[in-house]
Order: structure tokens, then sequence, then C-alpha cells
């Protein structure tokens, strides 16, 4: 059985469709099979970050209405051969994705695929909803900002109500926080909420922080998901994120200002 | 130009909520009822005068007793009580109660029982508190953004409550984190519930319709441990010391 992650937010922009590019990279890498679904019809840009924008034929539209089978609209990526891609549909409507339909679709992929990752459009109308109805785990990515950590609240509630899991009352949906956008100077010159001021108002286990990084726009602009960048920060935080999930214990970064390595190269604590 | 008036509408529905006391019977022997109730009387008499009363003919029901309703609302009169509901019963009974003007009363119970040992008028047993208890909801995960909780006895929240989401309860609340929402406490007219909290940031709190937003409560008390109460008429926002 698949396991299947949404990456939410409510809000716009604050990194999801990054996030879901990197993180099905990264498990991908990790040697598990990996399919990532972009639920973003009319606005879709997933493929833009993977790079494979111009191999695009058939999208999760028409597989859901029948007109191309899952194997005819899933894009083996260049990079990984253990990872696939969904595309959405540019030129739909969004209320061609039904319950039903995509229901389906990940009961096929969950039998062929280790992970599915479902990249949430923002907002909670039907396509945030069918992205999140079906997950079993959810990744919220926030940034650190009041409207920002309003809306992730705001998703919260709907995870926990209106998921396939809260309406079976099965266990509910796992929760993680990636804080994303951080800036540990801005932070400390009193601009952005602290990520104890977010968690304050969240309490979710922190999967990882990604700091503000101007590798994101340059490795979304080659097509190569920001985690394949192992020099820059984003990339490797996005990696310990991909590792922490997974169980491995890393220990956080890019929460404080850059002393720490000062500090250990003296010995301190 | 009667449409703009300013005078209140002739009729108007609200909500509200009254203690009344629940006979709740075990015997279908209206002698014995009769006695048992006029002793009952005896002791308390003021309580008891044209005191409204709803009866529980649960156990009779299940025990499958036959009584006349219409012969039992007569003994319950002669002394001095009114029946103003029926609850439980079997379909002649309610059939009954309907003829004589008697609602049905099928709401969750949050009544005051009459304190008796006899064996006919039912004395409270533990379990009883049970059944009381389990109008208590307790929610142990936060409360989110665009969440809304009802209970209709009291709430407990072991966590926070977010900003934009909102708590009610016809009893009181108790919330064991950061209140960032609005809180609603004795929402159907209860005066006497309360709302406690660790650290009250709340947009509005309310009891039995009295409330306050956000710029009116002062923000010096953040932080510590609060209870809010309502004397006369108004909400006291006081540290628990
Ligand atoms: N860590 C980061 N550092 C700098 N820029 C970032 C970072 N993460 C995301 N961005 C930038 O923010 C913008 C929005 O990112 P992205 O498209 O991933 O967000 P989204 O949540 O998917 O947006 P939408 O809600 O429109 O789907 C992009 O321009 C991206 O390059
Ligand atoms: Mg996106």
């Amino acid at each position: 059985m698949a396991r299947i992650i949404v990456v939410t937010s409510g809000k716009g922009g604050v990194g999801k469709t990054t996030t879901s590019a990197a993180i099905s990279m990264g498990l991908a890498k990790k040697g598990h099979k990996t399919v990532v679904i972009d639920f973003d019809v009319g606005l879709r840009n997933l493929d833009l970050i993977m790079g494979c924008e111009r191999r695009v034929v058939y999208d999760i539209i028409n597989v859901i209405n029948g007109e191309a089978t899952l194997n005819q609209a899933l894009i083996k990526d260049k990079n990984c051969n253990l990872l696939s891609i969904l595309p959405a549909s540019q030129t739909r409507n969004k209320d061609a994705l039904t319950l039903e339909g995509v229901e389906k679709i990940l009961e096929e992929l969950s039998k062929d695929f280790k992970y599915i990752v479902c990249d949430s459009p923002a907002g909670i109308e039907t396509g945030a909803h069918l992205a999140m109805y079906f997950a079993d785990d959810a990744f919220i990515v926030t940034n650190p900002e009041v409207s920002s950590v309003r809306d992730s609240d705001r998703m919260l509630g709907i995870l926990s109500s209106q998921s396939r899991r809260a309406e079976r009352g099965e266990e509910p949906i796992k929760e993680y926080l990636l804080l994303s956008r951080y800036s540990a100077e801005r932070v400390k010159s009193g601009e952005m909420m602290s990520l104890d001021d977010v968690q304050d108002i969240l309490s979710l286990h922190l999967l990882g922080v990604i700091p503000e990084s101007k590798s994101v726009l340059t490795s979304s602009n080659a097509g190569t998901p920001v985690i394949l960048d192992e020099k820059s920060e984003a990339g490797q935080a996005y990696a310990d994120i991909v590792a922490r999930y997974l169980g491995e214990n890393k220990p956080h970064r890019f929460i404080d200002e850059k002393s720490g390595f000062f500090r250990k190269l003296f010995g301190g604590k | 130009m009667t449409i703009n008036s300013h005078s209140p509408p002739a009729v108007e529905f609200k909500s509200s909520t009254f203690s009344v006391p629940v006979l709740s019977l075990a015997s279908n022997d209206l002698m014995l009822i009769e006695q048992l109730l006029n002793e009952k009387v005896k002791l308390a008499p003021e309580f008891f005068k044209h005191s409204p009363v709803v009866v529980d003919l649960g156990e009779v029901h299940k025990k499958q007793l036959i009584l006349d309703f219409a012969d039992l609302v007569t003994v319950i009169r002669k002394a001095g009580l009114f029946v103003v509901g029926i609850r439980s019963g079997n379909e002649l009974q309610q059939a009954q109660a309907i003829a004589l003007g008697i609602p049905l009363n099928t709401a969750p119970t949050n009544d005051v029982k009459i304190d008796t040992k006899s064996k006919v008028i039912k004395a409270p047993t533990n379990d009883e508190f049970v059944e009381n208890d389990s109008t208590t909801m307790m929610i142990t995960k936060p409360i989110r953004s665009g969440q809304r909780i009802y209970s209709h006895g009291d709430l407990i929240v072991l966590a926070q409550v977010g900003a934009g989401a909102e708590i009610l309860a016809e009893g009181n609340i108790h919330v064991y984190g950061t209140l960032r929402g609005r809180a609603l406490a004795g929402v159907q007219g209860n005066t006497e519930a309360r709302i406690f909290c660790s650290d009250l940031q709340a947009e509005l709190i309310s009891i039995a319709g009295n409330y306050k937003i956000s710029d009116d409560i002062h923000g010096a008390i953040s932080n510590t441990p609060v209870q809010i109460y309502l004397q006369k008429n108004t909400l006291v926002v006081k540290p628990i010391v």
C-alpha cells in the first residue's frame, strides 16, 4: 500500500509546488518509487519545476474522463527513473476533477508506487479538498507570517474534519509543519515571526525549516527540483526533511543565525 | 413606513433554558405514588408549590407496567404540581399526553432530579452522574481556525483554541491552552456558567449572551490563568489565584 502525502497550505505562493517537487525527488532518490500529482488544474506548474513541460501529452483530467490510461499520462522523470509525474490540465475547468475519479487514480497508483505526493492548489475549494481528502500524511507548508499561519491553522481544521480518514473515523491524518522561506536574520531583527511564534499557534510536529534561498528560483528556472542542488541551503533543508520523514534523526538547522559554524569551531555549545 | 419602525415585534421567539424537576417513576401504583408525592411535597412545600414537573416513564416503560397517564396527571395535580412534559413512555401514554396538551420531552437530560430515597420516586444513583457527565465534552487536540465546537454540557479543551475558531457550551468552558478564538459559555442562558483558561487572548468571550470583544478584554491579564463569570450582567475577568 502506498502512503499518500498531501502538500498543502491554504494560502497561495508559500512554496507548495517547490516542496512537492523537492520531496518527491528526495523520496525517489532514496530508492522509493514515487509519483507526484499536480492538483492545480488550470494553473499547472509542477511540470515546469520538474522540467517536463514539453513532454506532457495527457493529464489527470484525460485519465479521469477515460481519454487516456494512467500509464499514458504518467511522465518518467529525466533525473530519476523511480519518479513519475502526473500533470494537471492547463486548459480544463477545475470542476473536471471528481472525487470518484481521483479515488480511482489513487487506488491504481497505490498498487505500483510507494509514495504518492499530491501538490495541492491554494485555497480550500474543490482542488485543495480533493488533494487532501485521501491523504495519510499532510505536509503543511507555512511562511513565517501571520496570514500564512492563520490559513495553515484553517487547513488543519479541514484536514481533521473533512478528510476520508476523519469521515470514516479512522486514525487521523499525520500532520507535519514545513516552515518555508525562513530568514533567521529577519527573525532576529524582529521583522519576521520566529519558529517559536509559529509553533505557539500551530503546535505541529516540525519536519523542517527551509530558509529563504535564491537557489529555489534558479532551480525552478532550470527545471530541476532544488533538492538536487546539494550545495544550496534550501536543497539541504529538503534533504533533511525527507530523511526525517523516513525516520532518520537529523538535528534541525537554519533556525538560528549562522553563528553555529564558529561555535562549533571553538568547541563551544 | 412601518417597515422601519423601531418598536419590538409583537411576537418573538427566544431560546431559553429552564431547570425543571423530573419525576422518575418506577411503579404504576397510583395510590402509592400519591402517598409518596404528598410526603415529598410536605418536606418542601414552598419549593413544590405550583412547580412544573416533567414525568419520566422510562422505568415504567422498561418494566412494561400499565399506567394510565391521564390518571397519573390527576394525581400529580392533586399534589400541587403541574405536569409540563413527558419523557419516554409508550405510544398510548404519549398520545394521552398530547391530548392533555402536555408536550413530549425528548431533549437530552440536563435536568434537576427530585432527590428522594423512596423506592417509587427514583433516587439519583451513580449512573445518573455518569449520564450527566457524558454531556461534558472533552477535546484533546488544538481547535483550528474555522472549526466550531458545541457542547450540550461543559466543554474541556486540553489544547489551544486558534484565532477564528469558535467554541460554545451550554455549561462551563475550560481551556488548558491559549484561548485565541471565540468562547461562548452558557449559550442557552445559564448565567452561572463560567469560562476558565490558562491564557486569555480571545477574540470574544460570552456568558449567557453577555459578551466582551478582545479590545475590551484588558491585555494585562494575558499569560495568567483566569476565570470569567457574570456578575450583575457584567462579565468579570479575574486571575485564578
Ligand atoms: N525557500 C524559498 N526561497 C525563496 N523563494 C522561494 C522559496 N520557496 C518558494 N519560493 C518562491 O516562491 C514562489 C512560490 O512558490 P511555489 O510555486 O512553490 O508556491 P505554491 O505554494 O505552490 O504557490 P501556489 O499557491 O500558487 O500553487 C516561487 O516563485 C518560488 O520560487
Ligand atoms: Mg503550486
